[in-house]
């Protein structure tokens, strides 16, 4: 028994190990092989995961814009695992790639392989999330304000409830993210900020819930917010998905999405795009994953040697429902 | 069992050791707390032809839940315990709407049907190659199903290529999310999964054969029982219940997605067959107590978005409350607790068990 057991471990060691193997070799064949000449920039790529369309979008943009811009890209798949991402790194390092791009997949825990890539004398870019460890030890972070975005729904809701023509107070429902993530919190600070400075008597958040940024959460947490509060008439979603999951709680309710209740996401994928389109979502904050032409353009400064922007925010716009129709086939995700 | 006890305090006594009065009393309990939030939240009303009230979103939404718990208490009656339910949601779903999306008319019938077959299909061969491990190979079934639960969501990620596959199908959105006689449609599917598996083990012997492979498989054997036919049964049941339940939530949303149907929902499953009063020790089971369980579960969800609780606070309110009933299922700590009624009951918690089959013919 114990024999087996052992016998098991390792045989699914082996073919984990095996498995990454075969992926860091495809992805780095498909990209070219090993650096050549110095007139071309290699860049590492650590990817958080593929866990959404967002993320895949985000992967796809940095892929296209690497290959336009003729770089040599290392990229690697962390699978949402710290351990992946920082061994991914000390390849990169290994490798003596021109710089380092990476998504965090957590906060915190960095120092240790920043600093082998600082004595390595390869700058270090962050993609779409930060990181707690000292600025020293990256050059800049490519990536959105989530908390300008919570400013930008509250602002983009003024203009929702001024078209709807609404009276009287705005009762909220807000759909948080996943509890702890970056994107959840700044998301529901901004909006709250925005709120307490101009509107302090008469919008109030009534109830506020995780709904985990997926459909079937929106849905259910939605579903629950009706029957306790039937009287909610704005929906505030930290992302599309859990909009989405939302608006067919609120069908079921025998009440109408848009009308009944307004409703404002974050994100603006294109299934976000088709519901605004059927006038079911009343406005979309961008947050935008096609940073991969702005990483470029960053990584060709730093590599330079040329000093720039802590802190370069993506290109980001609002929609509300009247840009939907023309907006819709230019979303790639 | 209660034929010379005629007395009120006896009856009450009858009443208070009937296996299913904690779970059923937690679950009263747990809905009246929602009243002072929620006025009118026993109220049902009519809304475009079809009820609606928390009562109804409530079974609509635990629906998946108690499907996946059916089939997980028939393995955990085995002995065994499989993780993988929550990696078949996924699959299935994934498999079903992709397979829908790529259909020209996705309204049709026909399309909608095979798709569902090959959702269930899968889903039934992931249950056999669980049986197959822990029958078989005689793998520990937690190992055995690991595997599933790991590499399978790997697999449902794979099929949706990591995105949300939205589909826009009529036909497909009832089974989830859909109405039928002004009623929830998943509620008919529960019912007749739960139906079909009482018939089946407690009409039959299969419930005790089930019960014999979970109490000693060895001995079982020895009797006569094939006990890995059993046991390989019993797995592609569960597999086949996840699936179906896959079936629902992918349905429910219209959408698949890979990376978050069904996650966790093994865990809320064995907690659910644990609460309706089956021991994870195996040899002995109790379906309307997996149903109430399951529903004491989605309850308490319900409950936690209804009441307001703080996002940061709704896993450790969740495990309060679980820690509570589990206590009260204690036959130890209510004796202690309750003194002197407990302790005079005690002798006769023992050999319940064996009268325990009849009883829960009676309880569905």
């Amino acid at each position: 028994m114990l024999n087996r057991r052992n016998f098991l471990t390792a045989a699914v060691g082996v073919a984990a190990t095996a498995g990454l193997a075969a992926c860091a070799k495809e992805d780095s064949s498909s990209t070219g092989s090993s650096s050549g000449g110095s007139d071309t920039i290699t860049l590492g790529f650590s990817q958080v995961g593929s866990e959404s369309g967002w993320r895949s979008a985000n992967t796809d943009s940095v892929k296209s814009a690497a290959k336009e811009a003729g770089y040599k890209l290392q990229f690697s798949d962390a699978q949402q695992k710290q351990e992946n991402q920082i061994s991914a790194i000390r390849s990169f390092i290994a490798q003596k790639v021109d710089v380092i791009a990476f998504s965090p997949v957590v906060v915190t825990g960095w120092d240790a392989v920043l600093k082998e890539a600082q004595a390595a004398k390869i700058p270090v870019v962050l993609t779409d999330r930060s990181v707690e460890s000292d600025e020293s030890l990256f050059a800049t972070l490519v990536g959105s304000d989530f908390t300008d975005e919570g400013r930008r729904a509250a602002r983009i809701l003024e203009k929702v409830l001024e078209k709807a023509g609404h009276k009287g107070d705005v009762k909220i429902a807000q759909l948080e993210g996943t509890t702890g993530a970056a994107p959840a919190i700044e998301r529901a600070k901004g909006f709250k900020e925005v709120m307490d400075a101009d509107h302090a008597d008469d919008w109030k958040i009534v109830v506020t819930q995780t709904g985990d940024f997926t459909r079937a959460g929106g849905k259910q947490v939605m579903s629950a917010f009706l029957q306790s509060n039937p009287d909610i008439n704005v929906l505030y979603a930290h992302n599309d998905d859990m909009g989405l999951g939302a608006i067919q709680a609120i069908e079921a309710a025998g009440k109408k999405p848009g009308k009944d209740i307004l409703i404002i996401t974050v994100d603006g994928v294109k299934d976000g795009f088709i519901a605004m389109s059927e006038g079911k979502i009343n406005a979309i904050v961008e947050c935008n994953p096609l940073l991969g032409p702005q990483l470029m353009d960053v990584v060709k400064k730093v590599h330079a040697g040329e000093t720039v922007e802590r802190w370069i925010k993506t290109e980001e716009s609002d929609f509300m429902q009247d840009q939907a129709k023309d907006a819709l086939p230019t979303r790639k995700y | 069992m209660s034929t010379p006890a005629v007395t009120t305090p006896s009856r009450w006594r009858a009443l208070t050791h009937h296996h299913l009065f904690w779970p059923v009393a937690v679950l009263i309990a747990l809905l009246l707390v929602n009243v002072p939030f929620t006025p009118d939240f026993f109220a049902i009303r009519m809304t475009d032809g079809h009820l609606y009230g928390s009562l109804v979103s409530i079974v609509l939404f635990g629906s998946p839940l108690i499907l996946v718990a059916v089939g997980m208490t028939l393995v955990i009656a085995t002995g065994g315990i499989d993780l993988s339910v929550g990696a078949v949601v996924a699959i299935t779903g994934a498999l079903t709407c992709s397979y829908i999306s790529d259909q020209a008319d996705q309204n049709a019938l026909a399309g909608v049907f095979l798709a569902m077959g090959i959702g269930l299909v899968a889903a039934v061969l992931c249950g056999l190659w669980n049986g197959f491990l822990v029958a078989r190979m005689g793998i520990q079934p937690i190992i055995a199903t690991l595997i599933i639960m790991v590499a399978g969501r790997g697999v449902a990620q794979l099929i949706t290529d990591g995105q949300i596959i939205t589909i826009n199908s009529e036909p497909y959105k009832l089974i989830g999310g859909g109405y039928w006689l002004t009623l929830p449609f998943s509620i008919f599917v529960v019912a007749a999964v739960v139906a079909v598996t009482i018939a089946l083990t407690r009409r039959t012997a299969l419930g005790l054969l089930v019960e014999s492979v979970g109490g000693n498989a060895e001995a079982s054997r020895l009797v006569g029982i094939r006990s890995m036919r059993i046991k390989i049964m019993v797995y592609m049941f569960c597999a086949l219940c996840a699936g179906i339940a896959g079936l629902m939530i992918s349905s429910n949303t219209s959408a698949a997605d890979g990376n978050n149907a069904g996650l966790w929902i093994e865990l809320d499953a064995i907690l659910a067959v644990v609460i309706g009063g089956t021991s994870l020790l195996g040899g002995r089971f109790s379906i309307g107590g997996t149903v109430i369980g399951a529903l004491v579960i989605q309850t308490l969800t319900t409950t936690i978005y209804t009441i307001g609780v703080p996002t940061q606070t709704n896993l450790v309110f969740k495990a309060a409350v679980v820690i509570v009933v589990c206590l009260l299922q204690s036959p130890k700590f209510r004796a202690k607790v309750f003194g002197a009624r407990g302790r005079a009951a005690a002798p006769v918690t023992p050999a319940a068990p064996a009268d325990a089959a009849p009883k829960m013919e009676v309880s569905r």
